[in-house]
């Protein structure tokens, strides 16, 4: 088995209403960054597991945002294995 | 005639609504989202608050407590199931309603008294009601947008499946009248057997007319009117 870190982002579907990413486009506006076109806001979750693959640590992270991590109506999700980790056991 | 109050850890509107249910003549216990088995309650309420202190998504964790399992169950028979605001958000994320809520398009907790039109009585939920009456009712909530894909929603107003609508004063659902985005003014939906629902506003704290108003009443009289029918 060995240690892997993941990140999972779950991110507003697109289309979605997005109070806080407008809320915070309308904060950058203010400050003078009227360039700005848009402002979306999800979030990362790091999620580090033990696994014989990289392939197993990313179905099961994907496993996760089926079953409870991203909610399907309104969020999309991205699993990416960022490394492996020290110490790995056998 | 037996009522179910299940209790997640965050839950805050769990004694409202068994002083409720009480109120209409239920022999109500709490339920600990740890325990299992309803099948001695003839019906199962969710109450509001902030299960799990509304981590990840509202409701999205009490949903994988071990008593959802036994609700999912019971709706399936047939059994009523009425969730209230976090109640509503958990019967979303369980899959037993469609649809989610997410942040209030104004972006702030809304903590106030609106009116809300009843679009149905034909339901456990709304029989004692009559048609297109409005109810004054309390909303406390910041995600409360009711959000689905288009072929929901048109599913949902076809079927008629909207049982609770914010409206205004003559009763017309505008958008002033709509206190945080909630798609078609939607402030409350059934399942498509129609024994379960979902609403934003509380019922529960509105049984008094002392305490500002009664017109939740109506919700849990509908449900002892529902408990025979339901079991013959």
């Amino acid at each position: 088995m060995t240690r892997y870190s993941l990140e999972v982002r779950i991110k507003p579907r697109p289309g979605l209403l997005d109070p806080e990413g407008k809320a915070i486009h309308h904060a950058l506006h203010s400050l003078g960054w009227g360039e700005v076109e848009e402002v979306r806001v999800g979030k990362v979750i790091y999620v580090d597991l033990e696994a014989h693959s990289a392939e197993a640590a990313s179905a099961a992270a994907t496993a996760m945002c089926r079953k409870i991590l991203a909610n399907p109506v309104t969020e999309d999700f991205e699993v990416s294995l960022s490394r492996e980790l020290e110490g790995a056991q056998s | 005639m037996k009522a179910a109050v299940v209790t997640f850890p965050g839950s805050n509107g769990d004694y409202d609504m068994y002083k409720a249910a009480q109120q209409v003549g239920f022999d109500t216990e709490f339920v600990w989202h740890r325990q299992r088995g309803l099948d001695s309650f003839d019906v199962v309420l969710l109450p509001g608050g902030f299960s799990y202190g509304d981590y990840l998504r509202a409701g999205a964790i009490a949903r994988m407590s071990p008593i959802m399992e036994d609700v999912i169950a019971f709706a399936n028979r047939g059994g009523p199931v009425l969730g209230l605001c976090n109640g509503f958000q958990t019967l979303c994320e369980s899959g037993l309603l469609p649809g989610a809520l997410v942040r209030n398009d104004v972006l702030r907790f809304q903590g106030k008294d609106i009116r809300v039109r009843v679009e149905r009585t034909d339901t456990p939920f709304s029989s004692d009601y009559s048609d297109s009456q409005i109810l004054t009712l309390p909303i406390a909530h910041g995600e409360g947008n009711y959000e689905a894909d288009a072929a929901t929603l048109q599913m949902l107003e076809g079927e008629g499946r909207v049982v609770f609508r914010y409206v205004d004063r003559s009763g017309s659902p505008t958008e002033e009248a709509n206190p945080n985005g909630s798609w078609h003014n939607i402030a409350g939906i059934t399942n498509e057997t129609g024994n379960v629902l979902g609403m934003m506003p509380h019922p529960e704290r509105a049984m008094e007319r002392l305490l500002g108003s009664d017109d939740g009443q109506g919700v849990f009289t509908s449900l002892v009117a529902s408990v025979p029918a339901l079991s013959s």
